[in-house]
């Protein structure tokens, strides 16, 4: 954290020549006399993207985003401003709009607490993940990947390779003296391959990605085994049949099907739908709400993971929450603002895109602890379903807490057996409903390969997701009908 | 309370600045040696009110700017952006798209747009046209429009929250080969979530008005009027057993349809081969007496543009004429790769519409007659290579032309290529204020998953 402390403020704060001193006249023009909460976030992000296409490096990008945003919490209401100048006048006057929800007059006259910078371990190493491989080197690492898939199969005709690194830092500086800084490395890799066979053109995509330097992709030729996995998938869809419509047994692999947690579970349990009472969880903790064989956990404090923070966007330390445990719900995913207004303590959930958006609760790593089922026994525990592997995502209605999510690669179970290749389906069910059918869990427990995104009220953030294989009795599908 | 300013900067102010930007990086450019660059630079302002249960949640100020720069080394292509427009920044940023560029592909398709097909006339499309309301009264537009909803039913029991917004953008396009062009647009919308209850559990809904000039949006009363019948006409919905029926696609959500068919008909998908509607032009690709086209130049039209990204002209055009393909939608990178000529569509279809007939949304059900009223549609089911679409939905069970039931936990299957020959008819019932105008979308037959 120190370095970190470090960093952020060499890059971000002392070119604009704000101090300690600066920061609290900030403060006390944030904070009125009605003001709850209030915060001052300063970002810097770099990004670089590469894209290998026909064997060729077609185009390159870098781009740097900094600026601050500047919070007034009172009871529910929320004033806020951003600016992208990181100068005290222009931070001194998005302080003042942010303001003005406190109705109230004057500068606070109550004097601001000693402030302490958070201890805190940090998740990741803070190296810059952009320099830590050369432009030719990493030029190289995209042409291996293209020329690994294409000698994987004749019937590939078109490879994509993208590479991005980002590397985030964040300041926060509170109202309660409270002070933390982190520096986020993200890196990703992500295959694109296209395959043909008898005038069938079939596409498919796999990746993966860390917060540590590209060094992780290169380690234990992961991003070869993006590129043969990709290929396997795209040849699979060749000889894909339609899927059958209609409600049925599924059975999801283990690790990227998690999705389902994310969507079906997940969202249901960030605070501020609870808080408001309009997610289809809301006052239900203490209540059985899944099968007795699921716990589901949200923990942003597993080294290097993609959805893993060392403190969230408000500064509060990244920890393991136990969502739902055999089956009963347990808690919520907070920031500070709804942990308040429940009474909860924060969760280290609140974050937020960019400096120009607000925090909000937002999972880090949701995931399914194993059980005791064997991967195989699950499977040939079904006469007759669907087996699915890889999904291209999903979507709720938290209201109603009907979800859905796009299978992309997906099978028929025939007697207890895997059979024929489906096309990509759509799998939809109520998310409280389907938890209390799942009626099996494997022992297999894998986590995604890094490469989640997900969107809320138009925000986008990295996360994680996984499981082990599980066996849910009653999910429709979507397809042709029979 | 002081009086918000919609434009933190005076418009001739942030019009001069972003061209002195955008100048600058192309005078930069030039400096590092590159062969050709474009750039772009924009800033927007203003502010978004929200309130919940009739007290204010959230006031959030936007007040933002950013510079891309894409550069040329011979045919290869360098890109980078920053939100810094501090001199020693962009000298930065433009360095930095130059470094990339020195190790990217010659690409003989890379390039500037060719100079002939750059805009030369820039008619005023009416598209600034700021909203000279301050916080309190937005505040109170939003209050009376979610007061609305929920003293509507007394089944609204919560809400999501009601918002008013209104920004303002300034943006600059500049290349080296001496084009530039300003453009201020301004938007504003009203919208509504709200909650309705019964013993089968919460549903919600949205509704939302926007428009380029204020005089143009709904009142705040009619958004609340809306979200509160759509949200009390979702209780108690019901399943149904999987079936073959015909399928009505709301107006609100039938643009997606449509979205799906550029998708399938832009550059990069085709030179991809990456597209089920590769080699198609000149057949026939929807249902008889289909007119797709495009209309750029619509007075304060949501998508309204004198040039592309690129700054070729852009001008009406057909995209589908009497259910035959005459066009695709093209940049000039991707003309280029396919032997062909830019479309003007860098950046996008600008106010894509679809021709419709005469019948109103009733009708239109009359028409359906038995079948299922889709009003929302979820997930990422499409395939844009097979064509193979599979989507979660929500809706109505109708039967007599007449809506029966909500229903729920749905799927909707099929393939691109035959749903868009099975259109039956497209409603009247547009709201010309959308980026995309279409009106309802009947389809003959498609397979709906269900119980």
């Amino acid at each position: 954290m120190k370095q970190s402390l470090e960093i952020a403020q060499n890059l971000m704060l002392d070119p604009a020549e704000i101090g300690q001193r600066e920061l609290e006249r900030l403060l006390g023009r944030l904070v009125g006399n009605r003001i709850d909460y209030a915060d001052i976030f300063f970002e810097y992000s770099k990004n670089e993207s590469w894209r290998l296409e026909d064997g060729e490096i077609k185009a390159g990008g870098f781009s740097i985003d900094q600026g601050v945003g500047l919070r007034a919490v009172s009871g529910e209401k929320t004033g806020f401003a951003f600016s992208d100048e990181l100068t005290f006048p222009a931070l001194a006057e998005a302080a003042q709009s942010a303001r003005g929800i406190a109705y109230g007059s004057g500068v606070s006259q109550k004097s601001l607490p000693h402030s302490k910078v958070a201890k805190v371990p940090s998740m990741y190493q803070s190296k810059d993940p952009l320099g830590s491989l050369g432009e030719s080197d990493k030029i190289a690492l995209l042409q291996k990947v293209d020329s690994e898939a294409r000698r994987q199969d004749s019937r590939v005709k078109d490879v994509i390779v993208e590479l991005s690194g980002e590397q985030r830092i964040v300041y926060v500086f509170r109202n309660d003296g409270h002070i933390a800084a982190d520096v986020q490395p993200l890196v990703r890799l992500n295959v694109t391959v296209i395959a043909e066979e008898n005038g069938r053109r079939e596409q498919a995509r796999s990746g993966g990605g860390a917060r540590t330097t590209y060094d992780f992709l290169i380690d234990e030729d992961r991003a070869l085994e993006f590129a043969r996995e990709a290929v396997r998938q795209a040849i699979v869809s060749l000889n894909s049949v339609e899927t059958p419509a209609g409600t049925m047994v599924v059975v999801l692999g283990p690790g990227w099907p998690g999705v389902l947690l994310h969507e079906a579970v997940g969202h249901g349990l960030e605070g501020d739908f609870n808080r408001k009472g309009t997610s289809v969880f809301s006052g239900r903790v203490g209540e059985q709400v899944a099968s007795e064989l699921c716990t589901i956990v949200d923990d942003g404090t597993i080294p290097d993971r993609r959805g893993s923070l060392s403190v969230d966007d408000e500064g509060t330390q990244a920890q393991r929450t136990v969502l739902i445990e055999n089956g009963v719900l347990k808690g919520y995913m907070q920031d500070i603002t709804n942990a308040r207004l429940m009474g909860h303590a924060p969760t280290g959930n609140g974050r937020r895109e960019s400096y120009a958006h607000l925090p909000m609760p937002r999972m880090t790593n949701t995931y399914m602890l194993p059980g005791d089922s064997e991967h195989e026994e699950i499977i040939s525990s079904v006469d007759k379903g669907l087996y699915a592997s890889q999904f291209s995502g999903g979507q709720v209605d938290i209201t109603s807490g009907k979800f859905v999510f796009s299978a992309s690669e997906a099978y028929m179970i025939e007697n207890g057996r895997i059979t024929k290749p489906l096309k990509g389906a759509t799998l939809t069910g109520m998310g409280a409903e389907v938890i209390g059918k799942i009626t099996m869990v494997g022992n297999n427990l894998e986590l995604d390969s890094g490469v989640g995104v997900c969107g809320k009220a138009g925000q986008l953030v990295p996360v994680g997701v996984g499981q082990p294989t599980l066996r849910v009795d009653g999910l429709t599908v979507g397809g042709e009908v029979v | 309370m002081s009086k918000a300013a919609v434009v933190s900067v005076n418009s001739q102010d942030a019009g001069a600045e972003l061209q002195d930007v955008v100048a600058g990086a192309l005078a930069t450019a030039r400096k590092l040696g590159a062969d050709a660059a474009i750039a772009k630079a924009f800033r927007t302002s203003g502010y978004d009110v929200t309130v919940r249960m009739g007290d204010v949640e959230t006031i959030e100020h936007i007040n933002g700017k950013g510079l891309s720069v894409s550069v040329y080394f011979g045919k290869s292509l360098g890109m980078s952006s920053s939100s810094d427009f501090a001199n020693q920044a962009i000298d930065d940023t433009v360095r930095a798209a130059c470094s990339i560029a020195r190790h990217t592909s010659d690409d003989p398709c890379n390039g500037l747009a060719d100079p002939d097909r750059l805009a030369r006339d820039f008619p005023d499309l009416q598209l600034c046209n700021p909203w000279n309301i301050d916080r309190e009264q937005a505040v109170d537009f939003a209050m009376q429009c979610e007061d609305t909803a929920r003293g509507l039913d007394t089944r609204i029991s919560n809400s999501n929250g009601a918002s008013v917004s209104t920004t303002l953008k300034h943006s600059v396009l500049g290349s080296s080969d001496d084009f530039m062009v300003a453009r201020k647009s301004t938007g504003h919308s009203i919208g509504c979530s709200v909650i309705a209850e019964s013993e089968s559990g919460m549903q919600s809904d949205y509704w939302a008005t926007s428009a380029r000039d204020p005089a143009d949006l709904d009142n705040p009363e009619l958004v609340g009027k809306m979200v509160a019948e759509r949200v009390v006409r979702k209780l108690n919905p019901r399943r149904l057993k999987s079936c073959e029926v015909p399928v009505l696609f709301e107006s609100r959500i039938a643009g997606s349809l449509l979205g799906h068919f550029i998708g399938a008909i832009h550059g990069a998908s085709l030179y991809r081969k990456a597209s089920f509607l590769l080699d198609r032009v000149g057949t026939k690709v929807f249902s008889e007496g289909i007119r797709i086209h495009e209309q750029p130049h619509l007075k304060k039209g949501a998508s309204s543009y004198s040039c592309d990204n690129e700054g070729v002209a852009t001008s009406p055009r057909e995209i589908v004429e009497n259910g035959i393909l005459k066009g695709y939608v093209l940049d000039s990178y991707s003309a280029r790769r396919l032997d062909l000529e830019t479309t003007g569509n860098a950046g996008g279809v600008f106010n894509l519409t679809i021709d419709t007939g005469s019948r109103n949304f009733d009708e239109m059900l009359k028409l359906l007659h038995r079948g299922v009223l889709v009003t929302d549609i979820m997930g990422q089911g499409v395939n844009i290579v097979t064509g193979d679409y599979s989507r979660g939905i929500s809706g109505f069970w109708v039967e007599n032309g007449e809506i029966q039931f909500p229903v729920e936990e749905l799927t909707v299957a099929g393939n691109l290529q035959e749903i868009y020959q099975s259109i039956v008819e497209v409603g009247n019932d547009v709201d010309w204020r959308r980026r995309t105008r279409t009106g309802s979308i009947l389809v003959e037959k498609m397979a709906i998953g269900g119980e």
